[in-house]
């Protein structure tokens, strides 16, 4: 699957040699692999494999002890948050994280904010050329909600949607800060089979449509296989196993690791 | 053949003058009320707007760009997708050309959809969007057709090339290098070319072409319009099937005819919001949109407070009391009109605007029966509510009810330019100009539905009151008589059962039994809604249809049904002995109901036939197996132990 023509040989992301302790307790160690630009990339392991805490690393929220992170061709030693999604990284949680009394329009228009050209003061008196640019996001917006056909929501607070729904707003609202790279934890966790059929639609259709890069996290390995154009697979905190869901999947190591084979020590 | 048990005639009052065939008409109306608008649609959560000018350019561009790939006089066109405007404009342009548009029930599965395109030798499909586009791919790779299919939204239609699929805007393209030769196959079209081929989903057999040609459906239209006095200032929402003769009428010919504009919500799920924005003026639904509207608000107040839920009953209350004689301008005593005055202020008029009624000055329940508390209810809530009754055979309504004449258990009178009699053995036959060309491709059973002097056969038994109202008994071949001879009108209860926000749909047995018997579908929404409240824990529709409790809930509404049969001295005796809940919910992919969502009482029989034996035996549960489709095609087994209670028995 690596040969489709929209991926190219471009590394967007790489990670080297990373690790991260918690005190005593060793989430990620020596860890390498790289993104390339266009590409769906999935991190599986079984529980506690240190598959959030790579996301995070990578999302400038933790920062490891060792190893280097570049991205876009700049290496980086400490990254917060903030700097990462300016630098047009956005991401999904995997405890859905939205404004529970603001309607899904609001919540995905907070995803502008970045975007955002002019200042508080001139945005609140809603004149001129804030006034120009609010309808210019509102058009983005808009843009976001037909593609993840949520029309029916727009005005609703998100508290009272139902949960596949508030997991298809977060990834509306990451959409709408046109990240080149977006990082989803889980985005198929706790979903009945309808609403992971739509959400693999809805990210195939972003990857090919937007064209942008995609790292996700997921456990349920039949989604990972058919979505990802390259899986890494982590376990204890390790790299078992990279390559395509074909070579993953024949791999001897990511079979014992997910149907639990005795360790031998 | 003369002898008949009563007919009616609508008057006649028919413009001479008016355009002969559909695309005239849009011609005429760009020249004569250009700058109006004629079409809306929401769009990226803002409505647009296309003035009949606009309309006729639009529709001018797609009739270029078939013409341009090889449409021309005859061909058929399949239309498919959610009402939206290109859809309705290019039903407009294959009209243009003098081909014949075919439109498809969205919902259709590949292989419903495949029988069409084939019967109907369709070459080209003009659909919506991918989905659809997936449908049209396998039907191609089975039966060779249709071998272009043009596509509005191209979203996931990455890999196109060389498939014969095209964009609407890449035809477009094609049409604009063409040489203009539009105007003289528009000039060419007559009123008695073929306008559309409308393939009824029928409560028996397979799907039949109805062939109606323009003079057919712009004389339909004529009477609907001149019998509600519509004019250009109404407003319509478009958002049932256009598949259907009520919308192909209702959303494209009326408007035509009348220059109305109709508007086209966002989405599916957006309806209500999208009712309540635009506030149509003139409304049609099938008794299933009322009756969802309807569980939906009753369901809704249940988990009101008790001050907001006492004040609603009181008010309900008092609209069922005076509220319809009200409407009617019938006689009410001053402090009841006073009192509904004010519950209008604080109750009606928010309900009503709260459904999207609030500017509709007429109502019509079209396709089937409402259930008569249903009925009322609206009526009483102050909506103008009024019954119908229509068949595609004969392009839209046959008889419409009259602002002052309005009864639950008639569906009104002939409309203008239709004739009706009651035949001897009570079926209702119809004369008109809208009468249908024939079935395509089905000449026998085109001469089936006439009789030897012309008339159009219903099927449908009914009597004419002396007033000329017509009374719809039920289906003709669905009347029985139980054992002892008590007539058996299951449509009759059905409808009464329905009143209940919790039963989504009944089907009644006794035909040639000891007792009536009914299968019930519950509505997920309320029964669950009730469940959440009551503290019953479920995890699906069939945990749930299979509760004791809800059983019970049933079972006080099925024995409130009947105490009303027996209370009405002509249903007595049609009492309901024994019913069961379905573990699943009826559904069209399975057949069970039409895409109009009318109940196949020969599929439901023959498929939970199981059950109805459970029914009537002296067992208290029973085993299904049966298959269930899914929307992409898949098949499972469902397997269940259903329990069955018997009435007067607690379980």
């Amino acid at each position: 699957m690596t040969d489709k023509p929209r991926i190219s040989e471009e590394v967007l992301l790489k990670v080297d040699s990373i690790s991260l302790s918690f005190g005593g307790v060793r989430a990620l160690s020596d860890v390498s692999f790289d993104i390339r630009k266009g590409e769906i990339r999935a991190i599986i392991g079984p529980n506690g494999a240190g598959k959030s805490s790579m996301l995070n690393c990578i999302n400038g929220f933790y920062h490891p002890q060792e190893g280097r992170i570049t991205y876009k061709g700049r290496e980086r030693q400490r990254m917060l948050p903030y700097e990462a999604a300016r630098q047009s990284i956005a991401r999904t949680f995997q405890n859905i994280a939205l404004f529970k009394g603001m309607s899904t329009l609001d919540n995905i228009m907070t995803g502008r904010l970045l975007k955002m050209r002019r200042g508080l003061f001139w945005q609140a008196l809603r004149v001129g050329p804030a006034a120009r640019e609010e309808i210019e996001h509102r058009a983005k917006v808009e843009e976001i909600i037909e593609f993840l056909q949520i029309q029916a929501v727009r005005k609703m607070p998100v508290g009272r949607l139902p949960y596949g729904l508030q997991k298809r707003v977060e990834l509306g609202r990451a959409l709408a800060a046109e990240p080149d790279l977006l990082l989803l934890d889980e985005p198929m966790a706790g979903m009945n089979v309808e609403e992971k059929e739509d959400m693999c639609r809805f990210i195939l259709d972003v990857n090919e449509q937007f064209g942008t890069t995609i790292a996700l996290i997921e456990h349920d390995m039949g989604v990972v296989m058919d979505l990802s154009d390259r899986v890494v697979v982590l376990e204890y905190g390790r790299k078992i196993a990279d390559g395509t869901p074909d070579e993953v999947r024949a791999d001897q190591r990511v079979i014992d690791a997910y149907l639990g084979v005795q360790r031998v020590e | 053949m003369a002898e008949d048990l009563g007919r009616t005639r609508g008057p006649t009052d028919m413009d001479p003058t008016l355009p002969d065939t559909l695309p005239k008409l849009l011609v005429r109306n760009a020249r004569d009320m250009a700058d109006r608008c004629a079409m809306r649609a929401k769009e990226y959560g803002i409505w647009r707007e296309w003035t009949w000018a606009a309309v006729l350019t639009e529709t001018r561009a797609i009739a270029a760009g078939l013409a341009a790939s090889g449409v021309g006089r005859g061909a058929t066109i399949a239309i498919i997708g959610d009402n939206r405007p290109h859809l309705y404009w290019s039903i407009c342009s294959a009209q243009m050309l003098g081909a014949v548009p075919v439109p498809i029930f969205q919902e259709a599965n590949a292989a419903e959809m495949g029988f069409i395109i084939d019967h109907a030798d369709i070459d080209l499909a003009i659909a919506e969007d991918q989905e659809q586009v997936d449908k049209l791919l396998a039907i191609r790779s089975r039966h060779g057709r249709p071998r272009t299919i043009v596509y509005k939204d191209g979203r996931g239609l990455t890999d196109t090339a060389g498939s014969g699929l095209i964009s609407l805007d890449a035809l477009r393209q094609l049409g604009a290098a063409q040489p203009e030769t539009l105007d003289s196959a528009i000039a060419a079209g007559q009123g008695g070319d073929l306008s559309v081929l409308l393939y009824t989903s029928g409560t028996t057999g397979a799907p039949k072409g109805v062939m109606l040609s323009h003079a057919n459906v712009i004389a339909a239209a004529q009477g609907a319009i001149s019998f509600d006095g519509l004019t250009a200032r109404d407003e319509v929402l478009a958002y049932l099937p256009m598949a259907w003769v009520g919308d192909y009428l209702g959303s494209y010919a009326q408007s035509l005819v009348a220059g109305y504009c109709v508007s086209c919500p966002e989405s599916g799920a957006t309806l209500l919001a999208d009712l309540r924005e635009i506030g149509p003026t003139y409304f049609i639904a099938p008794p299933r949109i009322f009756e969802t509207l309807l569980s939906d608000v009753t369901s809704r107040m249940a988990s009101a407070g008790p001050l907001k839920r006492r004040l609603y009953d009181g008010c309900i209350a008092l609209a069922q009391r005076v509220g319809g004689k009200i409407l009617e301008g019938g006689p009410v005593a001053l402090t009841d009109r006073l009192l509904y005055r004010l519950a209008d202020a604080i109750i009606y008029g928010p309900l009503r605007n709260a459904l999207g009624f609030s500017r509709v000055r007429r109502a019509y329940v079209v396709g089937d029966a409402i259930g008569p508390d249903v009925f009322r209810f609206y009526r009483a809530l102050g909506l103008n509510l009024k019954q119908s009754f229509s068949l595609t055979e004969a392009s839209g309504f046959v008889c419409l009810q009259q602002d002052a004449t309005v009864r639950a258990d008639t569906v009104g009178v002939a409309v203008p330019g239709i004739t009706l009699r009651i035949e001897l053995g009570g079926e209702i036959q119809v004369r008109g100009d809208g009468t249908f060309l024939g079935y395509h491709k089905d000449p026998a059973a085109t001469e089936a539905a006439k009789t030897a002097d012309g008339w159009l056969r219903s099927g449908d038994t009914g009597v004419l009151d002396p007033d000329g109202q017509l009374r719809v008994i039920d289906r003709a071949a669905d009347i029985g008589r139980l054992r002892d001879g008590t007539r058996f009108t299951p449509k009759l209860i059905e409808t009464r059962l329905k009143f209940f926000p919790y039963i989504k749909e009944a089907v009644a047995f006794g035909d040639g039994r000891d007792h009536v018997a009914c299968l019930l579908d519950i509505d997920t929404g309320a029964v669950g809604g009730w469940a959440e409240r009551n503290g019953v824990v479920f995890s699906g529709h069939q945990e749930l249809a299979g509760r004791a409790e809800v059983y019970r809930l049933l079972a006080d509404c099925v024995e409130a049904v009947n105490r009303d049969l027996a209370a009405d001295p002509a249903q007595a005796g049609q009492g309901i002995g024994r019913f069961l809940i379905l573990p699943k919910p009826l559904d069209a992919d399975d057949g069970e109901l039409t895409r109009m969502r009318k109940i196949r009482r020969m599929v439901i029989a023959e498929r939970y036939a199981a059950l109805i034996d459970g029914l009537y035996s002296d067992r208290d549960h029973v085993t299904l197996n049966t298959r269930i489709a899914f929307d992409d095609g898949r098949v499972t087994v469902l397997e269940a132990d259903i329990a069955i209670h018997t009435i007067g028995r607690t379980s």
